[in-house]
């Protein structure tokens, strides 16, 4: 085979079947495009949230690009949160289920977040205290201003936080 | 099509339809000891088109709009359309009981051994079938914008989060968007009325024409040739299609019993609130056609990993079912063994059915857990059992 010489029908289907190979890959490259997110939803801006108006033991829920952000001011008896705890005493975590994507629900009376799809729980800190989610809810990227905090954009406490 | 007057004339002339009747109909032959499982296919096929047909109904009105969908269904289609609620309750119900039909067709054929040689392709085309009307019934299912709808999706599109490297990218976009959302709903629209009801098309011309070529199976899974059927069996037009009219009949009296007093199981009431991406429900759970594998899912309560593993392994196993089972004698009647855990197995999938719809807690979770690995037990014990029957029928024993 490999000393036989090219004919001209081989060069001709192998040139029109490299050409149509082109087109394809070029149709399903556009195809895939079309499916990612729009410029309007990419560009959805930061949110700016001050956490001073949260009172102690209480939580208000932000939406972050569709998704909620819990922010919890901690009482003391809910732990220190090694490495997970945002000027001292707040927990600020994307409010979604590590295991399937729900949302945990608070219950204050056990202070932590039960998850009502496959009985996942987090502590105060957002650990992973129960069931099947594998990792502690994420905490969004964030820059700190005073009491103000600007989710969406990695400030140097949050890159300390990340490392660890 | 015995008389062949003028237009009849005409168009064989032109399309040789006589030729194609009597390929796909009057000389199709099946054996005689075949019983009324056997009438589940053409069941699905009865299924489909009602799902077509209605699914069209609905289309009329149907807005695939984030903002306009719930309201096109629960208001517009429900109360205003005069027998709007006709179509959809027939539409939510079919696509319930085509499921019900399909595991009977596919337990049918995994009991006779349908998916043995020479009918591998009919079994294979037949899963791809399975997978496509999943599919489908689940981009489906968003289609309303209910609470269990955008539950459902935002879950099951999360499940390809995990897949390593590509997974949290993919997901995006998958979904246009971070979470479910407004482009997850229209282009799940365009899947669901289009390109997935057109593959299921194809597939079943492929499924059928593949039947007609390797020949039906029997109760005793005997190979017959052509010749042996023709002279001992039953034309499938007008001798088996005969009985399946009475079947058909029995099975739409039961249908449209469920879609007019019974139609609740197919609409869930967490359904009818609106989606809303900031509360998930109380307690959320799959269609019951999707229940046993996700107990699978949930089953390795321990480990995330293993339970995804398993979740798509219990999925995609059936497929595999002619290279599992190599023993030489096809149908469950004639194997002892066989037979013993197919009904586990059978029993097994009713239990993880039941299991999924219950909160994962406690014994709930072990009980899930041992369910889920007894499934798997069935698939691979049949290449033990095959050893055991091949050196039977080595050594003279057994039944072909
Ligand atoms: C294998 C075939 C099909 C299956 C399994 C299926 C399944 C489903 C399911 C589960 C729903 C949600 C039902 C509800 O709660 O309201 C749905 C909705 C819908 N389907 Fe289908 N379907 C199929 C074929 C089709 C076809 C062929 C069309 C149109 C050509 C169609 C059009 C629609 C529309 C417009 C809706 C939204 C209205 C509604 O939710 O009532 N479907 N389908
Ligand atoms: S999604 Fe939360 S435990 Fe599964």
């Amino acid at each position: 085979m490999a000393e036989e010489k090219v004919s001209r029908r081989d060069f001709l289907l192998y040139a029109i079947g490299g050409w149509a190979a082109v087109g394809a890959a070029g149709v399903l490259y556009a195809m895939y495009k079309t499916w990612e997110p729009l410029p309007e939803v990419k560009a959805q801006a930061t949110v700016t949230f001050d956490l001073s108006t949260v009172k102690p033991g209480q939580i208000k829920v932000v939406n972050w690009r569709g998704k909620p952000v819990f922010v919890l001011r901690r009482t003391p008896d809910m732990g220190k949160c090694e490495n997970r705890s945002i000027l001292d005493e707040y927990t600020v975590v994307v409010g979604i289920c590590t295991h399937l994507g729900c949302i945990p629900n608070w219950e204050a009376e056990k202070k932590i977040w039960h998850c009502p799809c496959h009985g996942g729980e987090y502590d105060a800190c957002g650990r992973n205290i129960f069931g099947p989610p594998p990792r502690p809810l994420d905490i969004p990227p964030f820059k700190l201003e005073g009491t103000k905090i600007i989710l969406g954009e990695a400030g140097p406490e949050y890159q300390k936080m990340m490392k660890g | 099509m015995a008389k062949k007057g003028g237009l009849m004339k005409w168009l064989d002339e032109r399309l040789a339809i006589s030729e194609l009747w009597r390929v796909m109909m009057s000389e199709y032959y099946l054996p005689k000891n075949i019983n009324f499982l056997w009438s589940f296919g053409v069941l699905t096929m009865l299924v489909f088109v009602i799902l077509v047909v209605t699914g069209i109904i609905l289309l009329m009105y149907y807005k695939p709009d984030s903002k306009l969908a719930f309201d096109s269904v629960n208001k517009t289609i429900m109360m205003d359309v005069s027998y709007g609620w006709v179509f959809r309750h027939t539409h939510a119900v079919g696509a319930s009981i085509m499921f019900l039909v399909l595991f009977i067709h596919m337990a049918r054929g995994i009991y006779y051994g349908s998916y043995k040689a020479p009918r591998e392709v009919v079994w294979v085309t037949g899963f791809i079938l399975f997978v496509l009307m999943s599919a489908t019934a689940f981009t489906g299912y968003l289609l309303p914008w209910g609470q269990m709808s955008y539950w459902a999706a935002q879950t099951i599109t999360t499940l390809f989060e995990k897949i390593p490297f590509i997974g949290p990218d993919l997901v995006i976009w998958i979904r246009g968007n971070y979470i479910v959302e407004d482009a997850t709903l229209t282009r799940f629209f365009a899947l669901h009325v289009t390109l997935l009801p057109a593959l299921i098309l194809v597939f079943t011309v492929i499924h059928m024409y593949a039947v007609r070529i390797v020949g039906s199976n029997n109760e005793d899974g005997i190979p017959m040739t052509k010749e042996e059927k023709k002279k001992n069996g039953i034309p499938f037009w007008p001798v088996f299609m005969s009985k399946e009219f009475f079947v058909m009949s029995v099975f739409l009296l039961f249908f449209f019993y469920l879609v007019f007093f019974n139609y609740g199981f197919a609409m869930d009431p967490i359904n009818f609130q609106p989606a809303n991406y900031l509360q998930t429900p109380p307690h959320i759970y799959p269609e019951w056609y999707f229940l046993a594998f996700y107990e699978v899912l949930r089953g390795f309560f321990f480990s995330e990993t293993l339970g995804l593993i398993a979740f798509v392994a219990s999925m995609f196993l059936p497929l595999f079912l002619p290279w599992l089972d190599r023993s030489p004698i096809v149908s469950g009647k004639h194997r002892p063994l066989f037979r013993i855990m197919f009904w586990i197995f059978i029993i097994d999938f009713v239990f993880l059915t039941i299991l999924g719809k219950l909160p994962p807690t406690g014994l709930f979770a072990w009980l899930g857990f041992i369910g889920a690995i007894v499934y798997f037990i069935f698939f691979f014990s049949l290449p033990i059992i095959s050893f055991i029957e091949k050196k039977q029928v080595a050594s003279g024993g057994g039944q072909q």
